[in-house]
């Protein structure tokens, strides 16, 4: 590859030393860090669907915490039934359990977008952030599956050839997840539908009147979004075996948000600099303070003012060079 | 000769203001007709009302012998209709080249596809060159948009009202900020489109206007108060005295 640029680099390298260090620490007997790498790559798979819309198409959605929540119970709900109704084995099987938790998102990330979508600006923040709070107060009132207590997973999506129940086989199959939805968005967004979805974002007036529906654009947009978080979601059930409407809540969708743009938006690696940034802070603050959100704030808000790309802006930045 | 756009009784206010006055007129095919007339006299009101941006409180637009009174904008430009904007109206962080392509790719019809890299089309991407080149710009088409001067930046408008090869072209003010150069230039480009096209032009160049026009309309506070060749409005005397007078 030889003229791939800077941020080209950052990307490979970030993914090399994701898919090597966590295995090997875990072999060597640190499988903390395993567990981190995992939910890392999970939350990795959330943000870099919610860079699609947030990113390239500038919709800055506050509620995609209950994509991953609603994937989630995708899995726990049949999970729970297979358990104490005895539904078939079907329930537990992932080629169930993930189909269904795509499907649901994707459904209910075109419900919501359709009215979503007819907002604009701080309107559509609001709007997102209060249909997520719709479905988080939901799962709170159902009793039958925990309700404010939450829902144990007692047995993780069953899939061929691999076992979940095994440490290294959930990471391999997060990793190569994340990787393939890296593969996807970035696929997405230089075809020509991610063409119109980028110029919307930068004059929808123009695109409007050279005779593109933008906002049917949008709403496929938001509902791959969706969708793809709704399969993070899955995954994180899976890792966690506990799954509770806390997933759902607002300050989930804002870190989420925080991830992105920390590491920069409409990039590719962005939004995984973002995760790596924000686990390693969480666990690294968490065991000093418990107020560990004020430092990670006001980083963000650095971030904000002065390094406005991001992460990945500031690693790519050379002297006069191409990014 | 038949009329490709009609308007008929156009009303539009905006609270107590009449911005769009019982307002008529025409453009007949291949024909470009200018419309000038005072700052505030309601010119980019009518180009919203015809591109659908905004809507009419009452009267009627015909295209080609269609109502399009009340469709909606992006529907209109898949009829043949194509606007430019007064402010320049383009996506400043794309690059020259990206902005004439998805011109380009909004006449492909629809781009719900996902697959090829949009960069990678070579039927987008070499018309969106020839457009360029068109409008003298081709040296700069991997430029970023927001680099370009003011002046490079109309000729970009210019290139993607062309891109659409719509029926009717809808220019606001093209020459808007232009320096005597780059406006004779404009008018040379113009003139090459004009006759293959039918054209309303808003402008406030008289120059411009004058060199250009089939016919000339005036309005004056939303309402039209005469039509007619260049000559016939250089010599009325209700223009003289709302306009042309304070020139």
């Amino acid at each position: 590859m030889p003229n791939m640029t800077r941020r080209g680099w950052i990307t490979v390298i970030v993914m090399a030393l994701l898919a090597v260090l966590p295995p090997v620490f875990y072999l060597t007997g640190n499988a903390f860090y395993l567990d981190l790498a995992t939910r890392l790559a999970i939350l990795g798979i959330a943000a870099v669907s919610l860079n699609l819309v947030l990113g390239y198409g500038g919709l800055v959605s506050f509620g995609h915490a209950a994509f991953v929540g609603l994937g989630a119970y995708a899995v726990g709900i049949p999970a729970y039934h297979w358990l104490y109704y005895s539904t078939g084995d079907w329930a537990v099987s992932g080629l169930a359990q993930i189909p269904l938790a795509v499907g649901v998102t994707a459904l209910f990330a075109l419900l919501t977008g359709l009215v979503c979508l007819r907002t604009r600006g701080v309107y559509f923040i609001m709007i997102t952030m209060a249909f997520a709070q719709m479905v988080y107060y939901l799962i709170v009132s159902i009793e039958e599956y925990g309700g404010d207590d939450g829902l144990v997973i007692d047995t993780r999506s069953e899939l061929p050839l691999i076992s979940l129940d095994d440490p290294l086989q959930l990471y391999g199959l997060a990793y190569v997840s994340l990787v393939i939805a890296m593969l996807l968005v970035r696929m997405i967004v230089n075809s020509r539908f991610g063409m119109v979805l980028q110029g919307a974002k930068g004059n929808e007036e123009r695109m409007v009147t050279l005779g593109f529906n933008v906002y049917a654009y949008r709403l496929v947009a938001y509902v791959i979004s969706g969708a793809m978080c709704g399969y993070a979601g899955a995954l994180l059930g899976n890792f966690t075996t506990f799954i509770s409407p806390e997933m759902m809540d607002w300050s989930r969708s804002g870190e989420l948000m925080f991830m992105v743009i920390l590491g920069g938006t409409a990039t590719t690696i962005g939004p995984v600099l973002g995760a790596v940034v924000f686990i390693v802070i969480e666990e690294v603050l968490s065991s000093f303070t418990i107020y560990w959100h004020l430092p990670f704030g006001l980083m963000l808000m650095a971030v904000v003012l002065f390094a406005r790309g991001g992460l990945t802006g500031l690693l790519s930045r050379t002297k006069g060079g191409k990014e | 000769m038949s009329a490709v756009l009609e308007i008929r009784s156009l009303n539009k206010s905006f609270g107590g203001i009449k911005a769009t006055d019982d307002l008529s007129l025409s453009v007949e095919q291949g024909e470009l007709h200018a419309i000038i007339g005072p700052n505030g006299a309601g010119k980019t009101t009518l180009i919203s009302q015809l591109s659908g941006m905004q809507t009419p409180d009452s009267g009627a637009i015909r295209f080609r012998g269609r109502d399009i009174t009340r469709m909606a904008a992006h529907k209109r430009a898949h009829l043949g209709i194509t606007r430019s904007f007064q402010i320049t109206s383009l996506i400043m962080q794309m690059s020259v080249l990206d902005n004439i392509a998805l011109a380009v790719q909004a006449g492909e019809g629809h781009s719900f596809r996902f697959i090829r890299a949009a960069r990678r089309v070579a039927a987008l991407r070499d018309r969106a060159m020839a457009l360029l080149e068109r409008v003298g710009l081709a040296d700069k088409a991997d430029f970023p948009t927001v680099a370009l001067s003011h002046g490079e930046h109309r000729n970009m408008e210019i290139a993607i009202a062309l891109a659409s090869n719509a029926e009717l072209m809808l220019l606001d003010e093209p020459m808007a900020g232009l320096g005597t150069e780059e406006s004779a230039q404009m008018v040379d480009l113009l003139r090459g489109i004009k006759g293959q096209q039918s054209i309303l032009l808003i402008e406030h160049d008289m120059d411009a206007v004058f060199a250009l026009a089939d016919r000339i309309s005036v309005l004056v506070y939303g309402h039209i108060i005469a039509t007619g060749t260049p000559g016939e409005i250089r010599s009325n005397e209700a223009v003289q005295h709302a306009y042309l007078g304070e020139e």
